[in-house]
């Protein structure tokens, strides 16, 4: 099927696939915007977690004299403060994990380095980080685990009482011992990926205060949802408690999960005085949830022609301390271990891991981009191996609409990422030569299928309120939070879409758990295929009780109306006049004849269940497909990696706001880059390495080359007009573009994250010395 | 602000800390009286006593710039420069590019056409360190802009779209 015929089964729309300058950006690049940190409240203390200096110890003792006596300290709260002082977790909804309470504040015992212990609140910053130090803790070290090899060892010590194995998923499909054992081909590997840091610029954040009797916390976070659970830590009823979030300044997963919101809401509540509390970016670092380490083993056996007939993938996952979204994550990359191929036997299992490390949470790519790693390293093997070319063996084993995935689902939307295979590598030009003696150029591509939209057990659900004003003016309610992606925009540009109203005449409220009809948070590219949704279908409810009136008024039909630039007419103009009227008389009609002109609306994402122990069922709503391509220069005298071209193509169903989505690609490719070569959180029993910000190796503007986007519109997703989820899937792809670049410049495969100079000369001195065995 | 004492009181006397002082910041145009102790940053000032939301902290490194003002017209870093060294010299936030009328600068309006903003922590910082660059050098090539750019971070955009805009407004 053509690129053409694909984009006319996308009806034409107005607003939706420009890229106008919204609210946000105006802000933006004022200067304007308040984020999180950005609020002052009269008599505001200041806040601070006392965060134990050790990964696993038993607390024998606990003084607070000292603290509470130095002047301008309001508040020092401890365990026995915290009215019902536990966090339940059951990220998977209680299907197959195991049940274990996380403390707001350590009572006896402490798992990691970073664990909060006490929480300190006073009328300085200064005063409250003096009282902290003054906070005497004697720990009683205890042995820990750190690693996943060793955490599942007999004897290991316990994270838990329970055990060490948090969740171990299983999906099998067909006969995989008996395919591989009738393959013509097999290759196998072993895939390493390392603990990263979300370093979003803005560290957590947020003010607490209590007002007519409620809790309100204004923070930067993903999930305003989190208000139930703050209501439980303090006991209150939920109504109590309200969630604000502010714009924030980066998420990406790691405010998604709690941040400094019990702690504020313990000191908040406690003085009755507005708290502010802001992390360090040190203790960002050393205490703020991570990206999961994997250790992946991939063994695929294949036909002679390069059909794939098996796959047998296990996946350990570093949960570290507590469960977190853990249970989440290592299923997404379960039902993901395959990629966008079709594997008819396929063995997987994928397993959550206790660790005295910090704990491991929702990053985006949750799970389901680490494996990219595995599965497209297995490719290259096999097109080495079988002497095909790498997109030759790809072709033959893409999925396509109608397929079944291992877990017994079929595809129910189109698989365009062959396309974006060809146009990827079609952005990258002709190969480069090396730029002198010593080095070698080599060209990678890096495909992906990656799910937008919760886990189908949820029977996830977004709400939405829209009110056309008296004046012919649009304002949206949502609880939607937004990371700077544009999810309050889009919302914007598709309402303009069916109601008319032009932008500048809609105003958004978001993120507030009290004041704005539930959203779910912001995670799992869910917002716009969830939310966009509810906008999409509020719209329209709307537009089909008010066109009546509207309809009456011009004399026509109410299926013959046109919504556009602020009035309604008809479609069709008989006459050579203007026939039109406002928004505005149509508002003041509908209220003359008691029409409502406000509408809630709740979309609700289809429904599925999971079984987890024959690892069939539903997993996810929909799919993502992407390619990345690029060419990269190594010096093999250093081992240093030049990235030289980088492209990326992603079937994003429907372009909403085509800057906005070229946008997530290129930074999500950006973070990719960071990932695959230089960033890593290294954890040394227990202990995080990176103690600054200098010394965590995020990209700036001089590392890597600009990102080439191209977008395919396939017309076939499930969100609003046919839109699919970029949020994520654009930084699944890149850690095995780059390695197959690296492979085909130096012909030996990086198999291990980050991609260093000092990795990659131990990979070029095994190949000398002939020790490294590339297909098994 | 750090120190002791409420906002704008006189500093209580706690253990060993010192006492705050008055100095003069001339922050985009108007000269401001602000109590400091002397080991109060810049960052802390603008940001908490005087309500300069444009001046964020990041990192307290000085490695992510999401602090930085123009200090004389150079851009320094607002959490590494202390309060008592800007006492006497000019302050630019970003605030201080835009009109009465909150105008924006043609370099803000490039930023706005070319989407280089996404989560916008980073914004200000960007812009002020390539105004500078631009100021100093005209017409810099991309690299040049990379280069200036290499202590200001972005996690979102990818950098690509906010060169672009840097470019835009070089050129004009």
């Amino acid at each position: 099927m053509t690129t053409r015929d694909l984009q006319s089964r996308t009806e034409p729309c107005k607003i939706v696939g420009t890229s106008p300058a919204h609210h946000d950006f105006v802000d933006k690049v004022k200067g304007s915007l308040l984020y999180a940190a950005d609020w002052q409240l009269p008599g505001m203390l200041h806040g601070r977690v006392v965060r134990s200096p050790v990964p696993s110890a038993r607390i024998t003792g606990l003084d607070v004299t000292a603290a509470r006596a130095l002047p301008g300290v309001v508040a020092v709260l401890t365990a026995a403060d915290v009215p019902d002082n536990q966090i339940v977790e059951l990220a998977s909804g209680g299907l197959a994990e195991l049940q274990v309470t996380m403390p707001v504040l350590a009572d006896g015992r402490v798992r990691y380095m970073g664990e909060p212990v006490a929480v300190v609140a006073a009328v300085t910053q200064q005063i409250a980080h003096e009282a902290a130090e003054l906070v005497a803790v004697d720990y009683e070290e205890l042995p820990g685990v750190f690693d996943v090899s060793s955490a599942r060892a007999d004897g290991a010590p316990r994270v838990h009482d329970v055990g060490n194995t948090l969740v171990s998923w299983q999906i099998h499909s067909g006969d995989v011992a008996g395919a591989l054992a009738a393959a013509d081909v097999v290759v196998e590997g072993e895939y390493r990926t390392q603990h990263v840091e979300h370093a979003y610029l803005e560290p957590e954040a947020g003010v607490g205060w209590v007002e007519n009797g409620v809790l309100t916390l204004r923070v930067s976070t993903q999930v305003i949802e989190h208000a139930a659970t703050i209501a439980h830590i303090l006991g209150l009823p939920h109504s109590k408690v309200r969630v604000i979030a502010a714009y924030l300044g980066g998420g990406f997963g790691g405010k998604e999960d709690m941040t400094v919101e019990p702690y504020l809401a313990l000191l908040a509540w406690h003085t009755r005085r507005p708290v502010r509390m802001i992390w360090d970016r040190q203790e960002s670092l050393a205490a703020s949830t991570k990206r999961h380490p994997f250790v992946m083993r991939y063994r695929t056996g294949a036909d002679r022609d390069g059909t794939i007939t098996a796959q047998r993938v296990e996946i350990l996952g570093d949960a570290g301390a507590y469960p977190n979204l853990s249970p989440r994550v290592l299923f997404a990359a379960a039902a993901c271990a395959c990629g966008p191929y079709r594997v008819p036997n396929a063995s997987i299992t994928s397993t959550a891991v206790f660790t005295n490390n910090v704990p491991s949470s929702a990053f985006r790519g949750f799970g389901a981009m680490q494996v990219v790693l595995g599965y497209e390293s297995q490719l290259d093997l096999l097109a080495e191996r079988l002497g095909l070319s790498r997109t030759e063996v790809r072709e033959r084993n893409f999925l396509v609409k109608g397929d079944l995935l291992p877990t017994g689902e079929r595809l129910d939307t189109c698989v365009e990422v062959a396309q974006t295979m060809h146009r990827a590598l079609g952005m990258l030009g002709a190969p480069p030569r090396p730029s002198g003696p010593g080095k070698l150029t080599g060209r990678g591509i890096g495909c992906n299928r990656h799910p937008y939209g919760r886990t189908i057990w949820f029977r996830d659900r977004a709400s939405a309120w829209l009110s056309l004003q008296a004046d012919g003016t649009l304002l949206i309610r949502s609880g939607v939070t937004d990371l700077g992606a544009g999810q309050a925009a889009s919302l914007c540009q598709i309402a303009a879409e069916v109601l008319g109203a032009p932008l500048d005449h809609i105003s958004i409220y978001i993120g507030d758990s009290a004041l704005n009809p539930p959203a779910g948070g912001t995670f799992a590219t869910r917002q716009l295929y969830m939310s966009g949704n509810a906008v999409l279908h509020a719209a329209r409810e709307l537009r089909e009780r008010i066109a009546p009136v509207a309809a009456d008024l011009l004399g026509v039909p109410a299926g013959e109306l046109e919504f556009a630039g602020g009035r309604v007419r008809p479609t069709r103009n008989t006459g050579t006049a203007d026939v039109s009227i406002t928004l505005a008389e149509l508002a003041a009609a509908c209220d003359r004849r008691a029409v409502s002109t406000a509408h809630l609306s709740t979309w609700r994402a289809q429904a599925g269940s999971f079984d987890p122990r024959t690892g069939q069922g539903d997993t996810f709503p929909d799919y993502t497909y992407g390619t990345h391509a690029a060419d990269v220069e190594v010096d093999t005298e250093t081992g240093q990696v030049t990235v030289l071209r980088y492209a990326a193509c992603h079937d994003v169903g429907r372009a909403i706001n085509p800057m906005r989505v070229q946008g997530q690609i290129q930074g999500g490719a950006m973070q990719g880059l960071g990932y695959a070569l230089t960033e890593d959180m290294a954890i040394e029993d227990g202990y995080a390495q990176a103690a600054l910000f200098a010394s965590y190796l995020i990209p700036n503007a001089q590392d890597f080359p600009d990102v080439l986007v191209d977008i395919v519109e396939s017309g076939e997703g499930k969100g609003p007009l046919g839109a699919r989820g970029i949020g994520e899937p654009p930084i699944g792809n890149v850690a095995a573009t780059i390695a197959s670049a690296i492979h085909d410049a130096v012909g030996v495969r990086p198999d291990r994250l980050p991609m260093t100079p000092e990795r990659i000369l131990a990979l070029l001195d095994e190949r000398a010395a002939g020790t490294r065995e590339e297909h098994r | 602000v750090k120190g002791d004492g409420e906002v704008g009181g006189v500093p209580k006397a706690s253990g060993d800390r010192v006492t705050k002082r008055p100095i003069v910041l001339s922050v985009n145009g108007h000269d401001q009286e602000v109590w400091v102790v002397p080991s109060g940053t810049l960052l802390d000032v603008l940001h908490d006593e005087l309500g300069l939301a444009d001046v964020r902290y990041g990192c307290g490194e000085g490695v992510c710039g999401t602090c930085t003002v123009l200090l004389d017209g150079e851009p320094v870093n607002g959490c590494l420069t202390l309060a008592v060294q800007a006492a006497g010299r000019q302050v630019t936030t970003l605030r201080g590019l835009m009109g009465p009328g909150e105008e924006l600068h043609p370099l803000q309006e490039c930023f706005l056409r070319r989407g280089a903003s996404q989560c916008g922590f980073c914004t200000p910082g960007m812009i002020l360190t390539s105004l500078d660059l631009i100021q100093r050098c005209g017409r810099p090539t991309r690299e040049e802009i990379r280069y200036a750019l290499v202590g200001n971070l972005c996690r979102c955009t990818g950098y690509t779209k906010i060169l672009d805009a840097i470019e835009e407004y070089a050129g004009q």
